[in-house]
């Protein structure tokens, strides 16, 4: 790995060096380095590009990471990667992706990620989406996310991308059985041109089924974003979507709500608020010292915390 | 240490503050008093440069700051506690002790700060500053936050503003120790005789001018007379 491999690698996954556990580090559409334990397991896809990773059931407290890197400019990769979390295993993957292009073509990568947790399984899963690079070649990401929760299952899901992405359409679905708990928090900061699209739809299927889906935005320059959520209660359920962004500059921020209540014992919530940093925010910082420019950094660096 | 030159300040054609000559010495403490609308707030305001006087100067330490920012007054020495204490999302209580300090402190010191007013500070310590926490706890993290800067003036707006008279008689002895926690002139607005009684001097504002100044003794007792006879009602939780 070279020097901007390093550092794409620690952007997206905070990795300095061979991660602990399993792992499988993929960079320009190949596999480069894996490294599988006694519970997990990384096998290679015989139809189509990426993994099948397996996690024996009750396995406690593994980290299992698999980063993606792209520095070849006008590749277009796309990458299946599923996730089969075994009954009552709890455990962390970090995921994400870092693209440095430094030439004029479009780079792309199209991260297609399906969990399926068994009964009582854990999951934290860490996604973090990065660009970089002086080329007018365009750094697009989109990512879809697939969630099945089994009986008992839960499964917090926290996706950031803060950086360098011109394009990103993030979609994220979930299917929820009885006593599952489903929580998603995205960060997202837009700058320049860039366009950021977010889909959730999630099903409460089953009894007691529960989410809670957060997204923290900060849209300047002339960046647009827009927030789609479905959140469907079919059940005795709760659904709890929050979306609270920061406006500056000629940015455009669209929140979208859907909720749908199929059962008269289905609680479903949704809360929206667009605006730009509140004047008595700045105040406040300014009078401990710190002048308008530092103020706003640190609201905007708290909110997206 | 502060000194006010003719300050005056209208707003939508109402006269808010009329020519205010003030000059307040070092280590002090003293209450600005006064009615409801009587111009407290916004002489308060007026020293932190959060509002500009129309004609007048402010001199701190002999130097001229009417001009100056926010942030170039609170880095010559003054703080503001703020009536209605402001909320964040994500900043926590950690932080904004972090940033009001201007240094890097370790979370005892931010814990010491919060026990001195009356926090159990590891319950407090990495919240959130956001609507979960109830008007007391914020008005105690607003107070934490200056006391922290120990400045040469620190003024506090209406500390009695929106908390219950539970958490305000609590509130009253973090008042009486914040002489020994700042170390420098505390400037109060209120209303509130209790503190009127912790403090060195009072100065009485009515429609917009300072009507009477003086140590807190013969103040109390004029200000009681006064209030008695209907002249100056203070009570209420105003924005004056």
């Amino acid at each position: 790995m070279d020097k901007i491999d390093k550092v794409l690698l620690k952007e997206i996954a905070n990795i300095d060096e061979t991660p602990k556990g399993a792992y499988n580090i993929r960079k320009n559409g190949y596999g480069i380095e894996r490294q599988v334990t006694e519970n997990v397991s990384i096998v290679t896809k015989k139809d189509k590009s990426g993994i099948d990773v397996y996690v024996k059931e009750n396995t406690k407290f593994e980290f299992i990471h698999i980063p993606v890197i792209i520095t070849e400019s006008g590749l277009n990769d796309v990458v299946y990667n599923d996730f089969y979390i075994g009954k009552n295993a709890d455990v962390v993957i970090i995921a994400g992706c870092g693209i440095h292009n430094d030439h004029h073509k479009d780079s792309k990568h199209d991260g297609i990620h399906r969990f399926f947790l068994e009964e009582g399984a854990r999951v934290k899963y860490i996604e973090k989406h990065y660009g970089e690079g002086a080329g007018t070649g365009k750094k697009i990401l989109n990512p879809i996310t697939e969630i099945t929760l089994k009986k008992g299952s839960y499964l917090e899901m926290e996706s950031i991308q803060l950086k360098g992405v011109d394009s990103t359409i993030r979609e994220t679905k979930g299917i929820l059985e009885s006593n599952t708990n489903l929580v998603i928090s995205e960060k997202i900061m837009t700058h320049g041109t860039q366009i950021a699209k977010t889909i959730f739809d999630v099903e409460l299927n089953g009894e007691n089924a529960s989410t809670h889906v957060t997204s923290r935005s900060v849209a300047t320059e002339n960046s647009v974003q827009e927030f789609k959520s479905n959140v469907v209660g079919n059940t005795v359920c709760f659904g709890h979507v929050e979306c609270d962004a920061i406006i500056k500059d000629k940015a455009r921020v669209i929140a979208i709500p859907e909720i749908i209540a199929n059962n008269v014992e289905a609680n479903l919530v949704h809360e929206a608020a667009i605006g730009k940093i509140a004047g008595e925010q700045i105040t406040k910082l300014m009078t401990l010292g710190l002048n308008e420019k530092q103020a706003e950094e640190q609201i905007i660096q708290g909110f997206l915390r | 240490m502060l000194e006010l030159k003719n300050i005056c300040f209208k707003r939508d054609g109402k006269e808010i503050l009329n020519n205010v000559n003030l000059k307040l010495g070092d280590d002090k403490f003293i209450v600005i008093t006064g009615p409801n609308g009587s111009g407290k707030s916004t002489l308060a305001k007026i020293i932190m440069g959060i509002e500009k006087q129309d004609i007048g100067q402010v001199l701190f330490n002999g130097k001229d700051i009417s001009g100056e920012s926010i942030d170039k007054r609170a880095n010559e020495g003054i703080s503001f506690a703020f009536q209605q204490p402001i909320k964040f999302k994500g900043i926590t209580v950690y932080d904004l002790l972090k940033l009001s300090s201007g240094k890097e402190i370790t979370r005892k010191d931010a814990c010491d700060i919060l026990s001195k007013v009356g926090l159990c500070a590891k319950e407090y310590v990495d919240r959130e500053i956001n609507a979960s926490l109830s008007g007391g706890e914020l008005k105690r993290i607003e107070i934490a936050t200056v006391a922290v800067r120990k400045t040469k003036l620190t003024i506090f707006d209406e500390p009695e503003a929106g908390i219950d008279l539970w958490s305000f008689n609590n509130l009253i002895k973090v008042f009486e120790e914040m002489r020994n926690i700042v170390k420098g002139t505390i400037l109060i607005i209120s209303h509130q005789e209790k503190i009127l009684n912790i403090a060195d001097e009072i100065i009485l504002l009515n429609n917009g001018k300072i009507e009477q100044q003086g140590e807190k003794e013969n103040m109390l007792e004029a200000i009681l007379k006064k209030e008695k006879i209907g002249c100056c009602r203070l009570g209420g939780n105003g924005n004056g």
